[in-house]
């Protein structure tokens, strides 16, 4: 079998970069690629031997991922469960929706706003979201009073969010066009520095409110899943669906540009455009999930990273699914041991943390011994 | 052919490139030279659109690289810059591929697995074809770099200063390579070179830049002149000729 390997996806950019190595196959097969150079898949980028792509590396992490996140769902649909299923499921059918959602749009904006930004540290998060998120909340109960947090209506407030979202990451865009090379890190520094005046100017307001209000405002900077409306989790899935179909549509655009500016224009990409409608794409994935559960992109970045070093190559084919599967995975298990282990005694923070924390250090170490 | 007119540009109150007017033959290989500062790798930047221009046209073929559709461009003229960062873990192979965008726009065909195949194999590139550019030696990566612009099958290849970081060795390889892809497959080569005598034995016509203008420009031979050479780099440079071919010597 180890002879055709190499007869694995030969579509564009990223040949199942270290196929079978890990999963599949022992390591010494490399020496059997090249060969058959010429043979290296039929056109249209269909793989000739069936056994070869189900072994191949990515594949192998998806099909283990995907399994890990059927678990965790079926898990979180059934553990626990007392009294009718006809209540329970779609109680926490409602919950699962949300968490998905999130899961979904949180890892499809990292790993698509760091292709965007060619850079494998920085998450959407950066630019400053979730302090505007924090500075909305926080300017509602300062000027509303506290009592507007729980009477404003769900889907207004929800619009508002989104809609100031969108809004101020099209302000940020201007600073694209104003430079060329290096105007995408002038975009990205001029979102930190604009995330610093909304956190400092939530603190201000905060410690002008009284401690009472301050505790009320503080439980809406934690993710919850627990109090989400289900109106809205019909429109977030609109606006995630319509994002889906958009960034589908440029998916072969990702790999070009994980090439770098020059590379990516050198090879015909319409690169300014391409990345107006990706950071756009990544700001809306971002403004959803944080309107609808509060911040929550902490944890892009952890999930961004596995996935890359999980599928093993930089195909976006790979790459984004592997990243979905992982974020379902933290979120969804993460929120089964916060119900069904801790009672709710915790934050999903906290858990997402913890386990994200170990499996990360198992990875540098893993990789510090190789 | 490419033609460059009245091209200018700007940063800030400095004038980099000074209404530069070019016209750089089709076929062969033309260098372009010149003292640092010079605008040498900026006017290669806005003529390969990666740069925008202040002023000015340029015209590859008769299309407007400004107006022309990027992926129509990228069937017609390719850039290689020193800078290639990227995120990125790729085998050489990978990278070569890229090389087909322009045409596949990722879902390859047969004839761009050829293509791919004949520019590895152009490159001298097949052992390293599945390893990962970043297992491979800085003269290695240059060289998959090139395979993927050749691989991209454009008639206009410009290359800005291809020979960086090169061994001796590896930087007459490289220029003998480019001298057989002028020869062999008709292509048109543009480069951005420091070295002077590599200028002199490979190129068939060499520009000289000075302070962001056009100082000088002509086929190789009048171009490596003493005279020529002393004016463009402010210095007294002594051209020698050695078994038929002009090697300038200023090491003094």
């Amino acid at each position: 079998m180890q002879p055709d390997q190499p007869k694995t996806i030969p579509t564009h950019g990223v040949i199942p970069a270290k196929a079978g190595i890990s999963l599949s196959a022992p390591e010494g097969d490399s020496r059997f690629r090249g060969n058959d150079a010429v043979d290296r898949g039929a056109p249209g980028g269909r793989a000739r031997g069936g056994w070869s792509i189900a072994l191949s590396r990515p594949v192998v992490a998806l099909l283990v991922l995907g399994l890990l996140a059927v678990i965790s769902i079926v898990c979180f649909m059934t553990l626990g469960a007392k009294g009718s299923w006809n209540f329970v499921l779609p109680f926490r059918g409602r919950k699962l929706l949300a968490l998905c959602l999130v899961a979904y749009s949180v890892a499809i904006s990292t790993v698509l706003f760091q292709t965007a930004t060619n850079n494998r540290i920085l998450t959407p998060s950066i630019m400053g979201f979730d302090a505007l998120y924090v500075l909305i909340q926080t300017s509602i109960v300062f000027f509303l009073g506290v009592g507007a947090l729980g009477t404003l209506n769900p889907q207004m407030q929800f619009g508002v969010e989104v809609l100031v979202m969108i809004a101020f990451s099209g302000l940020l865009f201007r600073w694209l066009f104003l430079g060329e090379e290096r105007s995408l890190h002038l975009l990205v520094l001029v979102g930190i520095v604009f995330g610093i005046l909304f956190r400092s100017l939530a603190q201000f307001m905060q410690r002008l409110l009284d401690p009472n209000a301050f505790n009320v405002l503080q439980d809406t900077f934690f993710a919850s899943f627990a109090t989400v409306d289900a109106s809205l989790l019909l429109v977030s899935s609109l606006i995630v669906g319509v994002v889906t179909v958009v960034a589908l549509r440029l998916m072969h655009t990702y790999d070009v540009l994980s090439l770098g500016r020059s590379q990516a224009i050198n090879l015909g990409v319409n690169y300014k455009r391409t990345i107006v409608i990706i950071l756009m794409l990544v700001s809306v994935l971002v403004a959803v999930s944080t309107a609808l559960v509060g911040p929550i992109t902490f944890f892009g970045l952890l999930v961004a990273s596995l996935a890359h070093s999980l599928v093993g190559t930089s195909n976006h084919k790979y790459v984004l699914p592997a990243a979905v599967l992982l974020a379902i995975v933290c979120l969804v298990g993460g929120q089964t041991v916060l119900e069904r282990i801790f009672a709710f005694d915790t934050a999903l923070s906290i858990i997402i943390e913890f386990l994200g924390g170990v499996v990360f250090i198992f990875l540098v170490l893993r990789r510090a011994a190789r | 052919m490419i033609v460059a007119q009245g091209v200018t540009k700007n940063y800030g109150s400095a004038c980099v490139v000074d209404g530069v007017s070019l016209t750089l033959p089709a076929g062969g290989i033309t260098s372009i030279i010149g003292p640092n500062g010079a605008g040498k790798s900026t006017f290669l930047s806005m003529v390969s659109r990666l740069m925008s221009m202040d002023m000015g046209t340029v015209k590859v073929d008769g299309l407007d690289v400004t107006k022309t559709p990027s992926d129509v461009l990228a069937r017609r003229l390719s850039i290689l810059r020193q800078d290639n960062h990227m995120t990125a873990r790729l085998t050489v192979r990978d990278l070569v591929s890229f090389g087909r965008y322009p045409y596949s726009k990722g879902r390859l065909t047969i004839e761009d697995k050829q293509h791919i195949d004949d520019a590895i194999g152009y490159l001298n590139l097949v052992e390293l074809a599945d390893r990962f550019l970043d297992e491979l030696s800085g003269g290695q990566r240059q060289r998959a770099f090139v395979a993927m612009v050749l691989c991209q099958d454009t008639d206009y290849v410009l290359l800005d200063e291809p020979l960086n970081n090169l061994d001796m060795k590896h930087a007459m390889g490289m220029m003998k390579l480019l001298r057989r892809a002028a020869n062999e497959l008709g292509k048109t080569v543009v480069l951005v070179l420091h070295d002077i005598n590599f200028a002199s034995w490979y190129s068939d016509y060499i520009v000289a830049m000075k302070n962001g203008k056009v100082a000088n420009q002509g086929p190789a031979a009048e171009m490596i002149q003493p005279k020529v050479l002393s004016e463009i780099y402010d210095m007294e440079i002594k051209v020698h000729e050695i078994g038929g071919q002009r090697i300038s010597l200023y090491y003094e």
